[in-house]
């Protein structure tokens, strides 16, 4: 019996009092919970952790915070777990041993997706809590700590005749989709850049957890309007992840969900019950009174609903600046679909809809497309080139939708997420 | 009016059909080492000098990617594994870089000219550049030069030299002030310099943008970095590294003032700046404008800003007896006046186009010399800086001749080194 029970103590004690592997045990601990504020690139409060650090005392310390209690680490994220501590502490007791010259490196990828899911479900949790509204009407609605605001119109649930008479337009086929709110005009300079500029939204650090947690764009090094005016003109120059993570943004700021429209609730809404080339139908010739296009727009984009709207009260689906959607841009199918979503797997094309100020006029029709290409970045000097701005589609903007259903968790995250962003 | 781009250049193409042309018979333009690899050493392996690499790499079928320096390993490591990727992989064959090949240090430049490379791209901050350039000339090295190309007179004056060694080498020197290389900006100069405008009586550029790469918290600072290293990591925020905003980024709008006045220096110019965002233990400015007096009383302003929130611009304005000439209200450059002309062409990438022709110019044994006209450009750009620090007027002979040095004689990794005050106007003297 005594025996038996020796045995046993041993069989545990043996793992347990085996030297820690530096680089399968600690190194994954200190790259996913430190390295992001505590390595070359940012070292708070003088701490790096990416090489040997001289002293491991300020690490005990924060190994005896339990999750969820004021200053376990990392902040804001999952924190380092029971079992990953109890690794630390052994390491250090056994004289935090560091290989010589060793230096961690990051899989920023990894930490990414990691802090994002996180910010996501918070999210969803903030959202999914918000009371549905009893019936869509339109509405107005200010980002909370600013005075800019934007207009939604409501889009009923319906089915239509997807496609045109273009050889990318075909073939044409019947798409039935959901109700959803759609942006009555484009995302302007105004709202886009409080986006851009943080402080600029009256956002500072710590007040929330939410807001924080979220990418923002980069600092352009020039001037991304290009000198065609801001205050009431249309934003550009955007990738579609930048526009994605906008949405997340306004997500975050008014707890409701945005997202950029599907190619199907973009041309369903452009062509908002009609069967026609333009909603207001075969005529190009008037084009001039509904869209600002190549005909007409001096060289710039102009402001935005300044010209007349479609039937659902839509300004500026035909021109001014082309519009992103959701979709990766490829052959349509001859099938029915419901709620249809082609999800990125490659960085280009992706479909954009509209037509733009640069245009000649058929391309403004409902169903003209537009995939987008790698060109689009030409002039970016840096390597790898930016993820969040186009150096050469100052033709190029979006608006966002807000489906009446509010999607779950995952796809809440496959909508703001392309995961294509790094070419 | 359909905006075309188009990445590949017609240099590019040029170099296509001639390939096509040897098969069809025609006179052998390229020499018959044509299929030799050129070697290519990149220094300063950041996201610019990352980017020049895979152009350098896009320009000629036989160039090659072998030897990189930089302080980190770390840099060379991203910027290695960024072109494997770069050009959907299609130049990942091209990067040759033993790890041998691979030196760190503020000395790794040296070193690596010392590997027996043929062209080397310099892309480290622009403190570091004459002493670089000179290097690379000496070794008889074909090179690309990242603008600005010094930050004090001393340095200016140092590169001058380097460039007339350059020529009596026979050395290519293809410089980075890449609007000279744009296809659609080369046409509007063109316009103007034909007279479309008629004469130019004053130019306005403006280049008012966010913080470039504002200095961190002083926390971040890890324990143990040395002076030296926490300013080189954070070098956009020291005059002696970048040579503050206006001659490190709105230099490119200085050279396009000194290209519609074909180069030639103005007789003197006076400027103000200052800093209202806190520079955080940095010493550069966060804006500057410059008026620069031209002979026959003609004007030059340029305004440039680095701050959040304001209103942003980067246009060029030139204003003509016969009309104007403006770049950057809107995508495609126009004039207006008594002559009306826009572009109306394809826009190629003009960061292509440097490479393509510095390639092409090794390939054909015509060295191409940007040297003097990038030396004036960037002494341009420090005139102004100078008449802003002091609150001086500076004449252009006093800023050629200015004793005033901005970084330390010897530079050691570890050494300490104060960081020199905020000039102040009216109290700091023209040296």
């Amino acid at each position: 019996m005594g025996r038996g029970f020796l045995s046993t103590a041993i069989l545990f004690a043996i793992p347990a009092l085996a030297a820690v592997d530096f680089q399968k045990q600690v190194a994954p601990v200190l790259e996913t919970n430190c390295l992001s504020c505590h390595g070359l690139a940012k070292a708070l409060g003088g701490l790096r952790l990416d090489v040997k650090p001289k002293s491991t005392a300020r690490i005990a310390e924060v190994m005896d915070i339990a999750p969820g209690e004021p200053g376990a680490m990392p902040p804001g994220g999952p924190q380092v777990s029971k079992t990953q501590r109890e690794v630390i502490r052994q390491w250090i007791a056994e004289g935090s041993p560091w290989p010589e010259g060793f230096t961690i490196k990051v899989n920023k990828a990894v930490r990414g997706e990691a802090t994002e899911r996180a910010a996501v479900a918070k999210l969803h949790a903030k959202i999914a809590g918000n009371k549905f509204p009893a019936k869509m009407e339109p509405y107005k609605s200010t980002i909370p700590g600013t005075d800019v605001n934007f207009s939604m119109v409501p889009i009923p649930a319906g089915e239509f005749l997807m496609g045109g008479p273009e050889k990318d337009e075909g073939p044409l086929h019947n798409v039935k989709v959901d109700a959803f709110w759609m942006g009555k005009y484009e995302v302007t300079w105004d709202e886009y850049r409080l986006f851009m500029f943080a402080q600029q939204a009256g956002e500072t650090a710590g007040a929330d957890e939410v807001v924080d947690a979220l990418s923002r764009p980069t600092r352009p090094y020039v001037e991304m309007s290009f000198g065609m005016g801001i205050n009431g003109y249309p934003a550009i120059s955007m990738t579609q992840h930048a526009a994605n993570k906008f949405a997340e943004w306004l997500s975050a700021k008014t707890g409701q969900f945005y997202r950029l429209p599907t190619e199907a609730e973009w041309e369903y809404a452009c062509r908002a019950g009609t069967t026609t080339a333009y909603s207001f139908g075969n005529d190009a010739s008037k084009l001039g009174e509904y869209a600002w296009f190549d005909g007409n727009s001096n060289g710039k984009y102009e402001k935005v609903g300044t010209k007349k709207p479609n039937p659902w009260g839509l300004y500026d689906m035909h021109g001014n600046v082309t519009e992103w959607t959701l979709d990766q841009y490829g052959p349509y199918s001859a099938e029915p679909a419901t709620n249809p979503w082609v999800k990125s797997t490659k960085p280009y094309p992706h479909a954009a809809r509209g037509g733009g100020w640069t245009d000649p006029a058929d391309r403004l029709r409902c169903s003209a497309r537009l995939g987008s290409d790698s060109s689009w970045k030409m002039q970016d000097p840096q390597l790898p080139k930016s993820i969040w701005y186009l150096t050469d589609a100052q033709f190029l903007g979006f608006r966002l939708v807000r489906p009446l259903k509010v999607p779950a968790e995952q796809q809440m995250y496959q909508y703001w997420n392309n995961g294509v962003e790094k070419e | 009016m359909r905006i075309m781009i188009d990445p590949k250049t017609p240099q590019a193409r040029r170099d296509f059909l001639k390939a096509g042309a040897l098969i069809a018979g025609f006179p052998a333009i390229l020499s018959a080492q044509s299929t030799k690899a050129i070697k290519v050493g990149l220094v300063g392996c950041g996201g610019r000098g990352t980017g020049a690499a895979s152009q350098a790499l896009n320009a000629d079928d036989y160039s090659e990617l072998t030897a990189m320096a930089d302080v980190y390993q770390e840099r060379i490591d991203e910027s290695l594994d960024t072109l494997r990727k770069a050009s959907d992989g299609k130049i990942s064959h091209k990067v040759k870089v033993d790890p041998k090949n691979q030196f760190v240090g503020l000395d790794a430049y040296q070193k690596l000219i010392d590997s027996g490379v043929d062209v080397v791209l310099l892309a480290t901050p622009p403190g570091f550049r004459p002493e670089q350039i000179r290097a690379v000339i000496e070794a008889g090295t074909h090179v690309f030069c990242e603008k600005p190309v010094a930050v004090d007179a001393p340095g200016i004056r140092h590169v001058l030299e380097s460039v007339k060694i350059a020529q009596q080498k026979n050395i290519s020197l293809v410089s980075g002030f890449c609007w000279r290389y744009s296809n659609y900006i080369k046409e509007t100069f063109e316009q103007v310099a034909s007279g479309a405008i008629g004469d130019i009586v004053a130019y306005y550029a403006t280049y008012y943008t966010s913080p470039v790469k504002p200095m961190p918290d002083a926390s971040e600072r890890p324990a143990g970095m040395s002076d030296v290293e926490w300013q080189i990591r954070n070098w956009y925020n020291f005059s002696w590294l970048c040579g503050d905003g206006l001659v490190e980024q709105a230099v490119h709008s200085v050279d396009k003032v000194a290209w519609a006045m074909k180069d030639q220096p103005p007789v003197s110019c006076v400027a103000t700046g200052g800093r209202q965002i806190p520079a955080k233990g940095g010493n550069i400015y966060d804006h500057f404008e410059v008026n620069y007096l031209y002979p026959n009383n003609v004007r030059a302003f340029v305004g440039c800003r680095q701050m959040e929130g304001c209103y942003n611009e980067n246009s060029d304005y030139i204003l003509g007896t016969k009309g104007n000439a403006t770049i950057g209200r809107g995508p495609m450059p126009r004039i207006e006046g008594e002559k009306k002309w826009t572009f109306q062409g394809t826009k190629y990438d003009m960061y292509q186009a440097e490479h393509d022709a510095l390639f092409a110019s090794i390939r054909q044994g015509k060295p191409i010399n940007n040297g003097v006209r990038m030396v004036t450009s960037t002494m341009l750009a420090i005139m102004g800086r100078m008449a802003a620090y002091t609150g001086q007027q500076v004449t252009w002979e006093q800023a050629m001749n200015s004793q005033e040095k901005l970084g330390p004689d010897k530079l050691e990794w570890n050494m300490s080194l104060p960081v020199a005050p905020m000039p102040l106007p009216g109290r700091n003297k023209v040296i």
